[in-house]
């Protein structure tokens, strides 16, 4: 270690209580000696202090010091005395004012003690240590290579190619066998991303009711509601991918693609409401440009037409649910997703339209 | 060598200690070691201090967090979440804030500690960069330091994802959504992390393993590699007069800077204690809890994650599909290139320094931002580069308050992105030249005094002051940048061959930002006054001392302001 413990300098003069070297320093180096006039209002640091206010400065200290300690029992005492803590939201908060500022007085009186202290009463000197060169000598150098090439040899690692190889050998799988066990995480996505809990039949029922929706209850334009798949109510991970956005939108604007003429009931259109971009619930409906907006990262939707891309970062349309009605009048997908909803991955594949 | 012996009781229990433990050899030169001062070496402090505070609130928050992901049903003192159905996280969180005596407080200052502790490794990193604080023997520390910040942001990510709140729960959406994205792996790597599809139940107690237990102990390694390293070097400081490279100027560990350490950490802690009384933070009762198809507007990251969260913003909708294979780019370029820019590129800054400039000497004394124009431009504009990213992931607040359309500010900041480093650059090497030329002139005419003197002729001439003394030391201590090391010619001049490779050139092009802008200091008496000169690259090759030379204060002039 260079350690850089060897002090050289305290100034020889106007010292008083304070040696007039470090002890165990060689003798101060005239060049490195500070002007007393380069460190004004340090509090006397490395001079005699004047004891009036060093007296003055140690009653302010001891004032802060003693603040802390009156805080540090007005907490215990507000923490094991005062009943009104916790059982409703405004104790909590009351709790919180009296036992935070409890705290935070206990911490300041202590910090602001000490800064007196140490700026006021400290005589400690400003001194001028010499860094040592980091390297070690040429000396340690020589031996510590004449050791390691001694070792090297005398192990023989390097001649027995044998015993190395075959270490090396050993080595490879036991690396691998941390990986190989973590196999169980999870099992494998195969083809878990491609489906959700739609199918044909399932009811579309609302969120957080569970109601299923009849079409003639869903009957005003430009309204929007959240529905997922039937029996899946309160299972996250299906409403992770089946959440979908029902929308009531004009039958005489809508844009319908080729192939999906059947797959609204009247103007009530079914999009994925996971954004494709990285998977948010595209939430946000305007109602009077029937724009779909994501409110993460602002991937915006035409609603009118086919949900496509309008704007931000998300790259494709939000999938159609295709719906239809059953026999009791309520709306039903007619099938899952012709396409895997969320974000994009690797085995996705092109898009089918 | 002593003077006096201790109190018995001291000197008993320090010869029991030394008799074990030889503590006294071990410590005698450790207690004088000194510490230079300035308010810019107190902020790795405020990180590290942070640091200690999320371990002891951390700890207080473990004793009542259930890092579950079961539904309960919620009864607690939050009556309006009464009888919904949430996560065991969820409601554990809930209980903490609400129904445990100084629970929301240590939560509060958990929290704002983490914020901290970000913002101040930040500013931390910033001061050692445009210092030149990074340069050898300190390069690995940097490298360490760098390490450590990545570790905090993820950390930082992990522990406001505990919750399972509705913020965070979208939050950790979103990081599915990048995994999920990464080509070849991404299925595997989304279904191993979550156990499954998302959200799953696997992934809070994983989580919090990685949250308490193996990102901490990491952390927590580093720190002291950290610390040991920087106590082994040594602390750089700035130059002044009496500064050199080869000396350190400052008040002894014991007691000066003990004394004053304690008295930050006690500052840091009280301030953090205080903003958790008074400001709130990540009120999750509010947000309620998470569920896959819920959302609110205005969903922001913490601050250290806005960043890539503006990336994922402002990226153009990209996306690829070949061979049956899908790339998103609109997801992979956000989330991997700002983020690796910024660290690989500070990771290699050093050694690119290091090999385009060619010197290989011992630092102790940190750069004036000025006297290193092209580091200090670089800075800024990753600096703008980062505040800009930062500024687009708030776009929808943006929008909001300034009354801008939403578009518009996500075009705003894709222009800006790319040409506001670039902008940020000129302007800062504008102005570290500007200040050197300065600085030049303030050596060599010296201070406008205020006073007007009248000269024999009748002329009205105003006195310049020589520069005094501290402030001359820091004028001349600009460094002579180091001569690149000769490729070497041979016998007919022809340069070899190795100094005409492209990484020759290249090396010479970067050597040439790295010297070009360099206005020379204190080169005599008022020999000119015109424009100082730029030197040519390389022209200054003498490898001169570093010493901060202390003139003799003959600089009295008149000059003809």
């Amino acid at each position: 270690m260079t350690d850089n413990n060897e002090t050289s300098g305290a100034t020889p003069e106007d010292e008083g209580r304070v040696p007039k070297r470090v002890i165990g320093t060689p003798s101060p180096v005239g060049t490195q000696e500070l002007l007393p006039g380069d460190e004004p209002e340090q509090g006397g640091t490395g001079y005699v202090l004047d004891e009036k206010k060093a007296r003055r400065a140690e009653r302010v200290a001891a004032a802060f010091f003693t603040l802390s300690f009156v805080a540090g029992i007005a907490f215990i005492v507000f923490y094991a005395v005062w009943p009104g803590h916790v059982g409703n939201i405004n104790r909590a908060a009351r709790s919180n004012y009296t036992l935070g500022t409890a705290m935070t007085l206990i911490l300041l009186g202590l910090a602001v003690g000490l800064t007196i202290w140490v700026r006021h009463l400290v005589t400690t000197k400003e001194i001028v240590q010499e860094r040592h060169s980091i390297s070690s000598t040429p000396e340690d150098r020589a031996v510590f290579n004449q050791y390691l090439q001694e070792g090297s040899r005398e192990s023989g690692l390097g001649q027995r190619r044998l015993l190395r190889r075959t270490l090396l050998l050993a080595a490879a799988p036991l690396g691998l066998l941390p990986l190989v066990l973590l196999r169980d995480l999870g099992p494998l996505p195969e083809k878990k991303l491609r489906h959700t809990a739609w199918k044909n039949g399932t009811r579309l029922v609302v969120d957080g009711t569970g109601q299923p929706l009849k079409a003639s209850d869903f009957n005003s334009p430009g309204s929007i509601i959240t529905v997922v798949p039937e029996g899946a109510e309160d299972n996250l991970d299906e409403i992770a991918t089946g959440a979908v956005l029902l929308l009531n939108l004009p039958v005489d604007q809508l844009k319908v693609k080729k192939g999906r003429e059947n797959w609204h009931v009247g103007g009530i259109i079914a999009y994925s409401k996971i954004c494709t971009h990285v998977g948010c619930p595209a939430a946000l409906f305007e109602q009077t440009t029937h724009h779909i907006l994501c409110p993460c990262h602002q991937s915006t939707f035409d609603a009118l037409d086919s949900a496509k891309v309008l704007f931000g970062p998300a790259a494709r349309p939000l999938p159609q649910l295709p719906i239809g009605v059953d026999s009791q009048g309520y709306l039903i997908a007619t099938s899952d997703f012709h396409e895997p909803v969320g974000p994009s991955f690797w085995e996705r594949g092109r898009p089918k339209v | 060598m002593s003077t006096t012996t201790p109190p018995k009781p001291i000197d008993d229990a320090v010869g029991y200690a030394d008799d074990r433990f030889a503590t006294a050899g071990f410590l005698r030169g450790k207690m004088k070691k000194v510490f230079p001062d300035h308010w810019s070496f107190m902020l790795g402090e405020i990180a590290l201090y942070s640091f200690v505070i999320l371990l002891l609130s951390g700890t207080f928050l473990s004793l009542w967090f259930k890092p579950s992901m079961s539904e309960v049903i919620y009864h607690g003192s939050y009556t309006k979440l009464n009888g919904v159905s949430v996560s065991e996280a969820y409601d554990s969180t809930l209980r903490i804030s609400f129904d445990i005596r100084g629970g929301l407080l240590m939560r509060q200052i958990h929290h704002w500690a983490a914020v901290l502790f970000l913002a101040s490794i930040m500013v931390h990193m910033l001061r050692i960069f445009f210092t030149g604080a990074y340069r050898k023997p300190r390069e690995i520390n940097w490298l360490i330091g760098i390490t450590m910040f990545t570790l905090a942001i993820l950390e930082g990510l992990f522990g406001y994802s505990l919750p399972d709140d509705l913020l965070s729960g979208t939050g950790l959406r979103i990081t599915q959504g990048v995994l999920q994205s990464i080509p070849i792996v991404g299925t595997y790597l989304f279904y191993f992390a979550f156990g499954g599809a998302f959200p799953g139940h696997d992934f809070i107690p994983r989580l919090y393993t990685v949250h308490v237990l193996l990102v901490p102990g990491l952390l927590l390694a580093l720190v002291a590699a950290h610390l040991m390293i920087m106590w082994f070097q040594g602390h750089t400081q700035f130059p002044g007069k009496g500064k050199s490279n080869n000396t350190v100027t400052g008040k002894a560990f014991y007691p000066v800077f003990l004394i004053k350490t304690n008295a930050f950490f006690l500052f840091t802690f009280a301030v953090i204690a205080g903003l958790a009384t008074f400001a709130q933070i990540n009120p999750i009762w509010l947000f309620g809890p998470y569920t896959p198809d819920s959302i609110t507007a205005g969903s922001q990251p913490d601050f250290y994650m806005g960043f890539l969260e503006g990336a994922l913003r402002i990226m153009p909708n990209w996306e690829t599909n070949l061979w049956g294979h899908t790339i998103g780019w609109n997801v992979l370029i956000p989330a991997l290139v700002p983020l690796g820019l910024i660290m690989t590129g500070a990771a290699l800054w050093p050694f690119i320094e290091q090999w385009a400039t060619g010197d290989r000497r011992i630092h102790h004394l940190a750069d004036r931002p000025r006297n290193a124009p092209f580091r200090t431009s670089v800075g800024m504009a990753t600096v703008t580069f980062y505040g800009l990213l930062w500024l687009a992931g708030g776009n929808d607040v943006l929008a909001d308050k300034f009354h801008v359309q939403l578009f518009w500010t996500t075009w705003i900041f894709r222009v800006t992105v790319i040409v506001g480093p670039f902008i940020a650059y000129f302007i800062t090497k504008r102005i570290c030249i500007g200040l050197q030329r300065s600085d030049a002139a303030e050596l060599d005419h010296g201070v406008e005094s205020g006073i007007i003197t009248m000269m024999p002729s009748g002329e009205f001439v105003e006195v310049h002051e020589p520069v005094k003394e501290n402030a001359e030391a820091v004028l001349r201590s600009k460094p002579v940048p180091a001569a690149l090391p000769d490729a070497g010619e041979d016998e007919n001049g022809i340069p070899s061959p190795a100094s005409r490779g492209p990484l020759a050139r290249a090396r010479k092009a970067l050597n040439n930002a790295f010297t070009a802008d360099d206005i020379p200091m204190g080169n005599g008496h008022a020999d000119g006054h015109g424009e100082p000169q730029v030197t040519a690259p390389g022209a200054n090759g003498d490898d001169s001392t570093q010493d901060a030379a202390v003139e003799g204060g003959d600089h009295k002039e008149l000059s003809r302001g």
